[in-house]
């Protein structure tokens, strides 16, 4: 026989403590944001999240890592680095950027600064200050972080872009020196290729090493993406003469199944002899460097001892390269904006900028010429010293107008990689060009 | 125990009062909770309202937003403008757009041909009765089992354009003299893609169009012996008759995954080379996630609606009228 409802109700039953205490727990927090008459406040942040892309030298994000500590302990906060492959770093930072949450700093490559600008803190102070400590930034560092009057991003570093080559079978085809134009390029590349030894270029999807290769193509023949007020003019013979160019490199010089390589490719066939020549930055004579013990030439030497780099060569307007900028953004949504400048400051003071400097070995040069006259130079291998002022000569995406976000597309949608690679897959050099300024068009006007 | 109330019930004629019994009244609910769920149709919507929020919240509102995206010029770190079909047009007329959208009718239907016949073969093959009968058949199940990112990867590894383990072996067996180029060519590209599309969906439609087979009796079959078939006849008028329905579900199923697969394309080509692998799905995160121009990017996802609609309901349609048959 049931107990009358009044009866069971000895104690308090479970949803009535629910309910008390959630009423009471409501009431009390409720209480308390009303009587501070004002929103609940977070707690500033002593907490920093860095995002980096995996290095291609590991001992530059050691040594950031290793550095990262004492910052930590400098600024009273806890930094954390994260590393991601370089072609992720775009759909990274979209996402953070639409969800407002995720790494305080990232690097930004390129001129993306100028494509996440509305989300980005203004650094003008910082960039200023460095300028002032470290002398005037290279024009390519100082294009792809200031858009208009404000320095949306600080300018970190550059990689330089240069050929790497073996020199012992440069020899074995007569070729004791570095090609001073294309044309000899391609016509030692012809005999190389012939050897078994062809020079290996992606023309493929990468985030680097084609673009690196296909913008100097462009402005080494005269041609360019824009006029100085930023409409598009790829539409030349200049271009056509280039497209031209690279059919017959690609034909008479090159490995052929470059087409589908990303940027780590290159870096492999050439430390397996599988190519006698790419563009690229230090990071394979590095590596050979230190993995000296394994990395062996047919001679059973050292494979490093027969690397040499050598700069695009000249082209009918000359010889122009595009070296990559690095720059550190920090995210308007981050709720520690004045932490990560003070960290951002810290990381660029000479003393620690330096060390971390020492261990890219090259591969990586500072944003301001001051970092040519670094003692390191002085120390290392020979083939490595035209690093030194490699960032002298490069212009910046949607040459010969502003590196806007007009030229991030353009560069994120490949249009100038892919006008080469239609060429070099069959399309006539008139049509990709026709193409591609079809293209260009849409983007700048 | 309480006697229940009666009353007296006046009836017509002469015939004595009927006592009737009546329901005891209830108490009033201590709780309006509980009157609430007493409702049978107020409970069912209580019920039913985790669904509609997850559906709404993971379904709808994305749709919704990916449809408000499209028809402005949002971009990241700008919440954009209504721009009405700008976005449509700009890429109807993109011939990177063109050709991702051929690209994508391609890839789906010839790896969905491939994978049905493929599919039906390995069903048919595994529907009889032989030793390892059931290692076989879930060791067939592996390529689905594995997760896509990973699998494409061993793959690419295998056609990789340098180090090409495949090249490797054609060329040492002297079957060819220069290496295949398997990703750096894009109609190889495209094929190597349908390939593996194939490798990784078949045992899909091979486990099911063999759960169908199983559900066929075998005593037809026998009949159909004994009035003379052979084994083409046996197929043709007593398996796909009865198999057509499931086929017909793990046709569409297929089709929905391909057409829109990602991450098979995104790990084997990037949509390289020049282009010539695109689909609408790696094409639009190019240009909304990477480049960053939401708008266009939702407009290039959302062409993508229209057709696969139009594709499943002929289908379903199709399904509809053999179940009615």
């Amino acid at each position: 026989m049931d107990r009358p409802r009044s009866d069971r109700k000895t104690g308090v039953d479970r949803r009535a403590f629910l309910r008390r205490t959630g009423l009471v727990a409501g009431a009390a927090g409720l209480e308390g944001i009303l009587g501070a008459r004002r929103a609940p406040a977070y707690a500033q942040g002593t907490k920093l999240h860095l995002l980096r892309w995996n290095d291609f030298v590991p001992a530059c994000d050691e040594e950031l890592r290793r550095q990262l500590g004492e910052a930590g302990r400098a600024l009273g906060a806890t930094v954390t680095l994260e590393t991601i492959n370089a072609n992720d770093l775009q759909p990274r930072i979209t996402a953070a950027v639409q969800s407002g949450t995720g790494p305080d700093i990232i690097m930004l490559l390129h001129n993306w600064p100028h494509l996440y600008e509305a989300s980005l803190v203004d650094v003008s102070d910082l960039a200023e200050w460095q300028r002032k400590d470290q002398g005037g930034y290279y024009s390519q560092s100082e294009a792809a972080a200031k858009v208009g009057s404000r320095w949306v991003a600080l300018p970190h570093s550059i990689v330089g872009v240069q050929m790497a080559y073996r020199k012992s079978w440069f020899d074995e085809v007569g070729q004791t020196t570095w090609p001073r134009t294309l044309e000899e390029l391609r016509l030692v590349g012809l005999k190389l290729k012939k050897n078994g030894h062809p020079i290996g270029q992606t023309l493929a999807h990468t985030f680097g090493d084609a673009p690196t290769w296909a913008y100097p193509m462009l402005w080494n023949f005269g041609a360019a993406e824009t006029d100085v007020t930023g409409r598009s003019v790829l539409d030349r013979k200049e271009t056509v003469d280039s497209v031209r160019f690279m059919q017959a490199y690609w034909k008479d010089a090159c490995d052929e199944g470059a087409l589908a390589w990303d940027d780590t490719n290159n870096n492999r066939a050439f430390l397996a002899g599988e190519i006698s020549a790419t563009l690229n930055g230090a990071s394979i004579f590095i590596a050979a460097k230190r993995g000296a013990d394994k990395l062996k030439d047919e001679k059973g030497q050292p494979l490093w001892q027969d690397i040499l780099h050598g700069p695009i060569p000249n082209g009918p307007a000359g010889s122009w390269a595009y070296h990559v900028a690095f720059s550190h953004g920090i995210m308007k949504y981050s709720k520690a904006p004045k932490l990560a400048k003070d960290f951002l400051r810290w990381l660029a003071a000479k003393e620690h900028f330096g060390r971390w400097f020492e261990a890219a070995g090259g591969f990586s040069v500072g944003a301001n010429k001051y970092w040519e006259e670094h003692p390191m130079w002085a120390k290392l291998d020979d083939a490595m010293k035209i690093y030194r002022t490699a960032a002298r000569v490069s212009r910046m995406f949607g040459y010969a107008g502003p590196p806007s976000a007009k030229a991030t597309e353009v560069y994120s949608k490949y249009v100038i990689v892919d006008m080469y690679a239609k060429a070099v897959q069959g399309m006539s050099a008139a049509d990709a060009v026709a193409w591609a300024a079809g293209e260009l068009r849409k983007i700048y006007g | 125990m309480a006697k229940h109330p009666r009353s007296l019930v006046p009836t017509v004629g002469a015939a004595p009062p009927i006592e009737v019994a009546l329901p005891r009244p209830r108490p009033a609910a201590p709780w309006r909770l509980t009157r609430f769920l007493e409702s049978e149709r107020l409970l069912a919507a209580l019920l039913l309202a985790p669904a509609v929020v997850l559906l709404a919240l993971f379904i709808a509102y994305p749709f919704v937003m990916g449809v408000w995206l499209a028809l402005s010029d949002a971009s990241v770190g700008s919440p954009g403008t209504f721009v009405g079909l700008r976005n449509f047009v700009k890429e109807w007329n993109d011939s990177i757009f063109q050709t991702a959208f051929q690209n994508t009718f391609f890839y789906t239907f010839w790896a969905t041909i491939f994978k049905l016949t493929l599919g039906m073969w390995l069903a048919l093959l595994l529907n009889r009765q032989f030793r390892g009968m059931r290692l076989v058949r879930a060791s067939m199940l592996l390529p689905f089992i594995v997760p896509t990112v990973l699998s494409t990867f061993a793959w690419r590894w295998m056609v990789d354009p340098t180090f090409s383990v495949v090249n490797w072996l054609l060329y040492s067996i002297g079957l060819i003299t220069n290496k295949l180029p398997f990703l750096s060519d894009g109609r190889w590209a495209m094929w190597c893609a349908i390939v593996v599309n194939t490798w990784r969906g078949m045992p899909f439609f091979a486990i099911t169009l063999l759960a169908g087979l199983q559900t066929i009796s075998p005593d037809l079959h026998e009949a159909a012996s004994l009035d003379g078939a052979n084994s083409w006849q046996r197929f043709w008028k007593v398996t796909w008759p009865l198999l057509k329905p499931v086929t017909i579900v793990v046709v569409v199923f297929s089709v929905i995954q391909t057409f829109a697969d990602f991450q098979l394309i995104y790990v084997l080509t990037g949509g390289g080379p020049a282009n010539s692998t695109h689909l609408l799905a790696t094409y639009a995160y190019q240009i909304g996630v990477a480049t960053g121009l939401l708008g266009e990017g939702a407009a290039i996802s959302l062409f993508m609606f229209p057709v696969l609609f139009v594709v499943v309901w002929f289908q379903l349609r199709y399904l509809r009228r053999l179940e009615g048959a």
